[in-house]
């Protein structure tokens, strides 16, 4: 349950703080949660991680998807150096993710769990 | 609490954020590029995007309502006069403010704040070139007419208020991936914008080029390479024009073969020079030569080929005038198009307006140069070039009464070292107005008001044409020409003394010009103005070839379409190689090709001389021209200077279908005598060489060999659209060439209902991740139009209207 919870508020709040803040505000978003909300260092890796991956790739996908990938398969050839959308998608979820993961995994030595 | 791995993990995520953050350690930032909330998902438009929306400044005056086509091409209306303005500098900085700052920052001499100092070469020479100081005096004469002072003053404060509005996730997308941020846009941006048009028109010269082939080659062979009668069968205003005395007259310094003409002076310079086929194609014909009975105007503006493009396509409207056609983003008003009056458009015109003299320093300090046995006191200009990650570069220009010294012992263009002083004398460095004529113009009703705006066109000089509702057709080659002696400015001249200075300017009432010709039409395609008896020197620089295919089709064309006009605009015939083919096919020794060279051989002879997409002819015409080019003057330029000159490559046509023997067929490597056939069957083996390789890569297609390319102005190739389907090239006036080429066709039918077409290859959005970025650019290279729509206000409810945005006094 914990672990859900935890997943849904870095999410939410990532989604919310990226409204105002800088884009590594994420990391922020993960450690507090991960300090609040005390799980063992490696739950609170995949909390944080599975959350970016989800919202990073959800958002990347939804607005791509709404782009026709336009944008996507000019930036992959550009970036990754071959024509891919779906990877850049991946790309952006697993920045997101490894980003978050280890800010959540640094959060949860702040309190045993 | 576990300190310890607190601290390490926390700081190695720091350390991870820090390498996403920036491109220390990366090449570039991913997690702020790749953020969905920040980067560059946020360029990804939609693909129902709704453009339209309310807005409130308090600039405003009155009300203004955008209307919106399918195409993404804005209508404007506007109550007040200078509130259209506002909202089309609202509009450009909207749909391409990134590269009305990279335009203007290139022509400022100020790339490298972005870039770094890879830029600094250029950087360096546009600020020696005196562009800063030439939009400085241009802002003056902008700023010093009412009219265009409040036009330009509305422009930027509409540019400004969307600028202002912008967010970092909102900035364009080339801004995140280079890393930089928008500056506020000024009048001084404008002026700059308008100087950069002056370099790619007007900027062009082969003087240091010719002094180094003048020192390099013996009289004799000079006159030879570079013949000064130019093939002017065909000028602008037809043969036979009847010119008065002219009133400025002007003679030829007695020194001028010893210090002149005679003189060898090697230099050590190289300089960028903008395209020499900047050129373009205009016409109109006149309704007697029309199915309507109605003037026809067509024009299509030959430019480096770019995304985001040059032109952006708009209506303007007020009270007082509509005016339809592409504005530049970066200046107001409408530049190519029609009102509900009349139709304008404009082709290059090309003349050396650009000379430089040598200038004699006391010493090293630059502090005095001499002139007219006096010492004279330089001035200075200091400019301060940021560099990105780098200190400033400083970089002190003196000025003479010529103009700034371009070149000298800090500065050569090269990495060659330079120990002369050469100063540039260069017509854009007059205050001028240009937008004067825009302004003019947009509100044109007949001959008379075209007639008065065109006189405000000084550099670039222009071949403008004009049609008219009520019959009126007509041309003027018009710009700040100076009056020159024969050859004056051909060469570096000497600078110690006013005796090679400009003498006076052509005065305008002699400036040739057409109105209502017998012929029934009026043309130009960047050829000589006039022919020889015109009474100032107009200089040898000139293509030849589009003016007389155009005048010859012209001249036999009755009742005329608009659909004729688009044919004629996209015509791939190549008049070039019905002049030069047949001797070179002549003198191909087919005895000595093997199969496979003489199965390319057939490829060519079977060809209709069109440079059509897809013929194989055309290829192997024009590899066999480039090797036999070569073949004939390589030898002769082994040892000159890296810059020298070329012949023209009419300058060959023209010799050897006059002379087979010309001199320089000879190669003066070898001991034997060289024929023409044993240049051109060698010429034509090496071609095949090339012919093979490009058929193993199926390239052997006009189209596929040549390919056209619209590219980003960064040449990124992802946002780039290459290797188009597109025919034509430099000889023909469909003038596509790698990547330059059309850059706006345009065919308007003066009836009583206006009927105009046009396309540009581009897109009206400036935003790679937008379809309409390119959407033009499939239709522009299958010689398509679109059938344009000057609106009118009461059409607000058209199904053609696609979005509104509503402008409103706050």
């Amino acid at each position: 349950m914990k672990f859900l919870i935890s997943i849904v508020l870095i999410a939410l709040l990532s989604a919310a703080a990226c409204l105002y803040l800088p884009w590594w505000s994420i990391a922020i978003v993960a450690f507090i949660v991960a300090a609040a909300i005390p799980q063992k260092p490696l739950l609170s890796f995949a909390a944080g991680f599975i959350a970016l991956f989800l919202l990073w790739g959800a958002l990347s996908w939804y607005i791509s998807s709404n782009n026709n990938h336009i944008l996507a398969h000019k930036v992959s050839l550009l970036i990754l150096k071959m024509d891919s959308p779906e990877l850049l998608m991946l790309a952006t979820a697993l920045i997101g993710a490894l980003v978050a993961g280890f800010a959540a995994l640094s959060g949860s030595f702040v309190r045993k769990p | 609490m576990r300190i310890l791995p607190l601290i390490i993990f926390s700081a190695f995520t720091a350390g991870f954020v820090y390498i996403l953050d920036t491109n220390a350690v990366l090449p570039a930032p991913l997690g702020k590029l790749l953020s969905p909330q920040h980067g560059v998902w946020q360029n990804a438009e939609k693909d129902n995007n709704d453009f339209g929306g309310e807005l409130k400044f308090p600039q405003l005056k009155g009300k203004v309502d955008v209307y919106f086509d399918e195409r993404l091409v804005p209508h404007v209306f506007a109550e007040q006069e200078d509130d259209v303005y506002f909202v089309q500098g609202y509009l450009h900085a909207k749909f391409r403010l990134w590269q009305m700052e990279l335009q203007t920052h290139a022509a400022a001499g100020r790339a490298s704040e972005i870039i770094g100092s890879k830029a600094l070469e250029h950087d360096r020479e546009f600020r020696r070139m005196g562009m800063g100081y030439a939009a400085e005096q241009s802002l003056k004469a902008m700023e010093a007419d009412p009219e265009t002072k409040s036009m330009c003053d509305a422009y930027t404060a509409g540019a400004n208020s969307y600028i202002s509005s912008l967010t970092d996730s909102k900035l364009p997308i080339e801004y995140k991936l280079i890393g930089y941020k928008p500056e506020p846009w000024t009048n001084l941006k404008t002026a700059l914008f308008l100087k950069y048009m002056s370099y790619d028109l007007a900027g062009h010269d082969n003087d240091l080029e010719m002094t180094n082939a003048k020192s390099y080659f013996n009289k004799e062979d000079f006159d030879l390479l570079y013949p000064s009668k130019q093939d002017s069968a065909d000028p602008i205003i037809p043969k036979e024009t009847v010119y008065a005395a002219p009133k400025v007259t002007v003679t030829k310094p007695a020194a001028a073969d010893s210090l002149y003409f005679n003189n060898k002076d090697l230099l050590a310079l190289h300089h960028q020079n903008p395209d020499r086929d900047n050129g373009s194609n205009n016409w109109a014909v006149s309704g007697k030569k029309t199915k309507s009975g109605a003037p026809i105007l067509c024009n299509d503006p030959h430019l480096g080929l770019n995304l985001p493009s040059l032109w952006f396509e708009m209506q303007l409207s007020t009270p007082n005038f509509n005016a339809y056609g592409v504005s530049f983003p970066g200046a107001p008003a409408i530049i190519i198009g029609y009102n509900d009056s009349c139709a304008f458009g404009f082709t290059n015109g090309g003349r050396d307006v650009k000379d430089y003299y040598k200038i004699r320093f006391k010493d090293d300090t630059r502090n005095e140069y001499f002139f007219n046995n006096e010492w004279k006191q330089t001035e200075w200009r200091v400019e301060r070039i940021k560099v990105k990650d780098s200190l400033d570069y400083v970089d002190s220009v003196a000025y003479t009464l010529f103009g700034p010294v371009m070149y000298d012992k800090k500065f050569s263009g090269s990495e060659q070292t330079n120990n002369q002083y050469y100063a540039l004398k260069w017509t854009a460095h007059a205050p001028s107005n240009e937008l004067k004529l825009f302004y003019l113009l947009d509100r044109a009703k007949n001959y008379a008001d075209y007639s008065a705006a065109i006189l405000n066109l000084h550099t670039p000089g222009q071949n403008g044409a004009f049609a008219c509702k009520s019959g009126d057709i007509a041309i003027r080659t018009q710009g700040d020409w100076p009056a020159k002696w024969k050859g004056q400015g051909d060469f570096v001249m000497p600078g110690t003394d006013s005796t090679f200075m400009w003498q006076g300017m052509i005065p305008a009432d002699e400036t040739p010009y057409q109105y209502n010709p017998e012929r029934g039409f009026i043309s130009s395609a960047n050829q000589h103005p006039a022919d020889s008896t015109y009474p100032y020197y107009l200089g040898n620089d000139y293509p030849i070839y589009r003016g007389a295919i155009i005048n010859k089709r012209l001249t036999a064309m009755e009742g005329i379409t608009p659909e004729d006009m688009m044919a004629l605009q996209t015509n791939n015939y190549n008049l070039f190689a019905e002049e030069v083919g047949p001797v070179l096919l002549k003198n191909i020794k087919q005895a000595d090709l093997n199969a496979d060279e003489a199965r390319y051989l057939e490829f060519m002879r079977n060809w209709n001389l069109n440079n059509d997409a897809g013929e194989k002819g055309a290829t192997v015409f024009s590899l066999l021209w480039n090797h036999f080019y070569k073949a004939v003057y390589n030898d002769e330029y082994k040892n000159a200077p890296a810059t020298a000159m070329r012949p023209f490559e009419s300058t060959l046509v023209h010799a050897v279908l006059r002379d087979s023997a010309y001199k320089f067929i000879d190669n003066i490597e070898t001991t034997q005598k060289e024929s023409i056939e044993d240049i051109v069957t060698p010429a034509f083996k090496s071609a095949t060489a090339d012919l093979k390789k490009a058929a193993a890569e199926g390239k052997l297609e006009w189209a596929k060999h040549k390919a056209t390319g619209v590219i980003h102005l960064t040449k990124l190739e992802p946002f780039s659209r290459l290797n188009l389907p597109i025919g034509g090239g430099t000889w023909c006036i469909n003038a596509a060439k790698e990547d330059h080429g059309p850059s706006w066709r345009m065919v308007v039918s003066l009836t009583a209902e206006t009927q105009a077409y046009a396309v540009y290859p581009g897109g009206q959005s400036g935003n790679p991740g937008s379809k309409f970025y390119d959407s033009f650019i499939d239709q522009w290279a299958q010689g398509k139009y679109y059938t344009l729509w000057l609106m009118k206000k009461e059409e607000a409810a058209d199904k053609r209207v696609k979005w509104k945005m509503s402008f409103k006094k706050a």
